[in-house]
């Protein structure tokens, strides 16, 4: 497959998820996960930083994905777009690590395919954290989906609510959740 | 929290915010109604406007600022966007750019020497400087409130045109008040209060637009 299919595919996964289409917009975001931590892993390697963060800049580069996915348009490729994003939040993670003046901000160079390794699929600032400092309804409803895998029908039951204050709360809880990815650790 | 763990959260989430062109659509009608609120409080229409509507010099004032705000707002669009390519819409900045040296240069044909530096210094350029600044303060709070929500990856950058965009606004306002029509006057001092927008809005950019 060639880097256009791909980025094809991703728009056409993008494409459904904007529409509902909950299961494309998983395999998107699967699929997104494996190319930004090569991605992140080369431009750390290059800028000899150990790579320990790398999970953490992923995690917040999907959440920025997420987050911000209503700044893409589908006549837009799509790859520059999520290149963009990605390269923003690891020159502003590389910079809160007071390594400014030392990023260049181009040649990141191209997605890769083949750099996933589900055993590092851990943040090492422990994302459970973040999510314990979120606190409330919103700490608990993101623990409940994230963590738990229950679905929002079933966090709705258990919690006493409608599904639409929980959909509410979900939203709130992974803007809340972006900020304290970018917050000093 | 493995990444997998957090793609479900994601995946969970069908919220969708609002695109870029409505938000500072939005913004754009917000900060203005308030701005024109300020303007006919404050400043007020001057009286002889209609008259003057007849003159070259006086519309001559709305083509520049209007020019300039509708450029500068495209712009806006672009920066608005990660990865969208602004050097297409910043290059319609020149739209503006040109007419007000077009307008010069026809000033400086149509006056003589002598009349240029009267011209150029007005009759109240000190409220020219305050007014343009003080009605650019709801569309620049109103832009900025837009552009946080939407993913701008130069923030000091687009903080200026977000600036850019609500000083013309702002002057458009303002050019209906203001006595002095001639293309010396508007260059200089609206340029000036515009440039100062500007300046705050990149300052403003750099601690308000990170996401």
């Amino acid at each position: 497959m060639t880097a256009d299919d791909r980025e094809r595919q991703w728009a056409d996964w993008m494409v459904a998820g904007l529409g509902g289409d909950e299961a494309a917009y998983r395999r998107l975001l699967t699929a997104l996960a494996p190319a930004l931590r090569g991605k992140v892993r080369r431009a750390l390697a290059r800028w000899g930083v150990p790579d320990a963060d790398a999970e953490d800049i992923v995690q917040d580069a999907l959440l920025a994905i997420h987050l911000k996915r209503h700044t893409w348009r589908r006549e837009d490729a799509i790859g520059p777009w999520i290149e963009a994003i990605a390269r923003y939040k690891l020159v502003d993670a590389l910079r809160r690590r007071g390594r400014r003046g030392e990023v260049p901000i181009d040649g990141l160079g191209d997605f890769l395919p083949g750099d996933d390794d589900p055993a590092e699929n851990l943040g090492r600032r422990d994302a459970e954290r973040l999510v314990d400092r979120l606190g409330g309804t919103q700490g608990r409803i993101v623990r409940a989906v994230a963590v738990e895998g229950t679905s929002i029908r079933d966090t709705a039951q258990s919690l006493g609510m409608n599904e639409g204050a929980v959909r509410v709360a979900l939203h709130r809880g992974l803007k809340t959740l972006s900020k304290l990815y970018r917050v000093e650790p | 929290m493995r990444t997998d763990d957090l793609i479900s959260a994601l995946a969970a989430d069908h919220a969708v915010e609002p695109g870029p062109r409505g938000l500072v659509a939005a913004a754009i009608a917000v900060g203005v109604a308030v701005a024109a609120v300020l303007f006919v409080v404050a400043l007020g229409v001057r009286p002889d406007a209609v008259a003057a509507l007849g003159t070259p010099r006086f519309p001559l004032k709305f083509v520049l600022t209007l020019a300039l705000a509708v450029t500068a707002t495209r712009l806006l669009l672009a920066l608005a966007r990660p990865g969208a390519d602004p050097r297409r819409a910043a290059r319609w900045l020149a739209l503006p750019t040109i007419l007000v040296f077009v307008a010069l240069v026809a000033e400086l044909l149509a006056v003589p020497a002598d009349a240029w530096s009267a011209r150029l210094v007005g009759r109240n350029a000190a409220v020219c400087l305050v007014a343009i600044p003080s009605l650019a303060i709801a569309p620049v709070a109103a832009l900025f409130v837009a552009l946080r929500r939407t993913a701008p990856t130069a923030p000091a950058r687009t903080g200026a045109v977000a600036g850019l965009a609500a000083g013309a606004l702002a002057a458009t306002l303002y050019a209906a008040h203001c006595p002095d029509d001639s293309p010396l006057f508007v260059a200089t001092w609206y340029g000036l209060s515009v440039a100062l927008v500007t300046v705050a809005g990149a300052a403003l950019g750099v601690r308000l637009l990170r996401w």
